[in-house]
């Protein structure tokens, strides 16, 4: 066996055990949320997968940046197409496979392939600039430190350089096909790279060309695998989560709250009301409500924490942030995420002294169940940032990937206030004349008092 | 509402008036604006009085889960005890807390705002319009609750178009729109410290526009916005109006 399918046969396997394991663990550590079954209505559920993420519908609400990513968007999707003939190619060490079969339709696929890659470079080159020339303010809110900044340039990078290596690949193909050397079938006229092979590269020998064309065709196998692996350590995993995350959207009002059924039992039982049926819940002999940490958050919460690709487009809207104060709905999402992954490293650990002090014991193993670390959430996101909030739904209205930031601020008030007893302090008069008098105001006068200007001129 | 279980009628309506309307002197005025255009139209309808008890709205908000359940499980008592159907809410607040959170509790209404209702009588010809009215240009604040989480934005805009008015939108609109600060029960507490109040960047966004008046759909957002409005110094030359009443001065009676 020759020895470059030998070791495209090793890297695809190293890459892809490894990239297994790593979407293993953000599988696993998705599941560190609480259970809840989403379901129901596939409808609408298809409707969203279709149009908002395969779509990119909301994407559109700013035009341009729009247009941009879709150029990346389509131009990766359809480079798919061209990555299975790679691995044709490299495992039986064949040249362009598909070339000889598919005749006009290869000609076609690999000719949109080009344009879209050559649009999609331009989009890649103006996504740079706007981030680190025109310094859009929000590529660079507090949150965005020196990682996140990083992490979505080395993704720009890797994207031109996957976008040069078809180009490169395809332009020393075509010249080597013009010169009529053996094993190069014909690809028919390319858009791109039939004029910017001969312009390049005209005159070369054919020995450069061939050794071109495969470092073209390496560099974009390696881009790829490198990808594949660095997505699940980046922001980047929107490009398969925004698929799942959409399917799994609340479909409820917006307006409607998650109901405590615990709670709800208690107070019907205190107000003498039978329970419903399918009220009935087992009531918990400790219950926590809300969440302290990612384990009181629903599992949709740390997907939509993964989902998030850090554009911040829900805190340009947020009006807490917009008038100066700490919330950053991007900034709850990016939080929720790296618990996560801290809380997992520690339950990877095993160490026994993230297991929580009473539970300790000779056969007791760490898990999400006794875990304690002396952190919560709330060591990441402040009281100050949950409580800025208006519940006003910009954020949720935002995001292109229907994640819900509010959702986990809500939850994290419920803990504070239910579990605490902590929060603003100018709501307990509020919180009182609600209780004493059923209204938000402690008033002395009857509540139909108004009614009385109503005859009056 | 007593009143008329004691005479055995039902009405159509219950007018949920909520503890703005009810306490809040300015919102008081929205109220009475309401229950004349209401008169006016001679929809049949009651309120409940000293029965009515805060939805929970902001309660539930601020996290108080047990005080919400509290306040909404009476609310759906006295309304079973009436056998309420049909509620119309000035708040949008109340709206929502009715119409999308008492179902998963036990309480089934058919709840409208009070816009959604003014826009329904005016097409059905309950209410008629003067022919002639003073030329306006007011600007149109979205609340959160009626907007972007109940998706209503045309309706009040129908009615303003029909009070042929003068609507100049603000940049921040529609979906867009830019939260008057109170909701999620911060009308109840300062700002978290930042660069400046929330009501104030809306309200300068609203006095951009040049309008005269401020139209809004909502008792919270119209204190927002009169604080703002009162903020930049231009309580003199900005209005800030409820829908009912601009429609209330310009109708037949």
């Amino acid at each position: 066996m020759p020895v470059n399918i030998i070791f495209f046969i090793i890297l695809t396997l190293v890459t892809f055990t490894w990239a297994g394991k790593r979407f293993y663990r953000i599988w696993k550590n998705i599941h560190l949320g609480k259970s809840e079954k989403i379901a129901g209505n596939e409808t609408q559920r298809w409707r969203n997968v279709l149009l908002v993420a395969f779509g990119q519908q909301k994407m559109f609400k700013r035009f341009i940046p729009a247009v941009l990513h879709l150029f990346i968007y389509t131009a990766f999707i359809l480079t798919q197409v061209e990555l299975l003939e790679i691995f044709i190619d490299g495992f039986f060490g064949t040249h362009r496979f598909f070339a000889n079969y598919l005749g006009w339709f290869y000609t076609m696929v690999i000719g949109l392939i080009e344009i879209l890659s050559a649009l999609a470079f331009v989009a890649t080159i103006i996504f740079l600039a706007r981030r680190n020339i025109l310094r859009l303010s929000r590529f660079w809110k507090a949150e965005m430190t020196a990682w996140p900044r990083l992490d979505a340039n080395l993704i720009l990078l890797g994207e031109i350089m996957l976008v040069t290596a078809i180009l490169l690949m395809n332009s020393a193909d075509t010249v080597l096909q013009q010169m009529g050397q053996e094993h190069y079938p014909s690809t028919g006229y390319l858009p791109v790279s039939g004029w910017l092979g001969p312009m390049l590269f005209s005159g070369w020998s054919a020995d450069w060309l061939m050794w071109i064309e495969r470092l073209g065709w390496w560099m974009h196998v390696l881009v790829v695998y490198g990808f594949i692996v660095y997505l699940s350590y980046s922001k980047h995993l929107h490009i398969f989560l925004a698929f799942p995350n959409t399917w799994f959207a609340k479909l409820r009002s917006r307006g409607e709250m998650s109901n405590m059924p615990v709670i709800m039992n208690e107070v019907r039982s205190m107000l003498g009301i039978a329970s419903t049926g399918d009220a009935q819940v087992e009531a918990d002999t400790n219950p926590e409500f809300g969440a302290k940490d990612i384990s009181g958050l629903s599992w949709k919460s740390i997907l939509d924490a993964y989902t998030c690709t850090e554009c911040g487009r829900c805190t340009a809207v947020c009006p807490a942030n917009l008038t100066g104060k700490k919330l950053s709905p991007r900034k709850v999402m990016m939080d929720i995420r790296d618990r996560t992954e801290e809380v997992a490293d520690k339950l990877h650990s095993g160490s026994e002294q993230y297991i929580r002090k009473d539970t300790r014991g000779e056969h007791v193993k760490l898990d999400i169940s006794n875990f304690d670390d002396g952190l919560s959430l709330f060591d990441r996101i402040t009281e100050e940032e949950i409580n800025a909030c208006t519940t006003c739904n910009a954020c949720v209205e935002a995001c292109p990937v229907l994640i819900d930031p509010l959702e986990p601020i809500l939850q994290m008030r419920r803990y504070q206030i239910l579990m605490e007893s902590k929060g603003p302090a100018e709501w307990v008069p509020m919180f009182n004349a609600l209780e004493s008098s059923g209204s938000v105001w402690q008033v002395p006068e009857a509540r139909s008092k108004w009614t009385e200007q109503i005859s009056e001129k | 509402m007593q009143e008329f279980a004691a005479e055995g009628r039902k009405p159509e309506y219950l007018f949920w008036v909520g503890c703005s309307g009810s306490y809040d002197p300015r919102a008081q005025k929205i109220s009475v604006a309401l229950v004349r255009l209401l008169n006016e139209a001679g929809v049949d309808f009651a309120i409940l009085g000293d029965e009515e008890a805060c939805t929970g709205d902001p309660a539930r908000r601020a996290g108080n889960e047990f005080l919400f359940q509290m306040l909404a499980h009476q609310n759906i008592g006295t309304l079973e005890q009436y056998g309420i159907t049909k509620i119309i809410a000035s708040c949008p607040h109340c709206f929502n807390t009715l119409k999308n959170e008492y179902p998963a509790l036990g309480g089934h209404y058919d709840v409208i705002h009070h816009t959604q209702l003014i826009h329904q009588l005016l097409k059905d010809g309950k209410i008629k319009l003067k022919e002639s009215a003073e030329p306006l240009t007011v600007t149109y604040h979205d609340s959160c609750y009626m907007g972007r989480v109940n998706g209503v934005y045309e309706v009040p805009r129908e009615v303003l178009a029909q009070l042929k008015i003068e609507l100049k939108e603000m940049s921040r609109s529609r979906s867009n729109g830019l939260c008057c600060g109170a909701g999620g029960a911060q009308m109840f507490k300062e700002d978290e410290p930042g660069d400046k109040r929330i009501n104030i960047e809306r309200a300068e966004e609203a006095i951009e526009t040049g309008a005269a008046t401020i139209v809004a759909n909502c008792p919270f957002c119209m204190t927002m916005l009169s604080d703002g409005v009162k903020a930049a110094d231009k309580q003199d030359e900005v209005m800030v109006y409820d829908l009912s009443e601009l429609v209330l001065s310009r109708i037949e009676k």
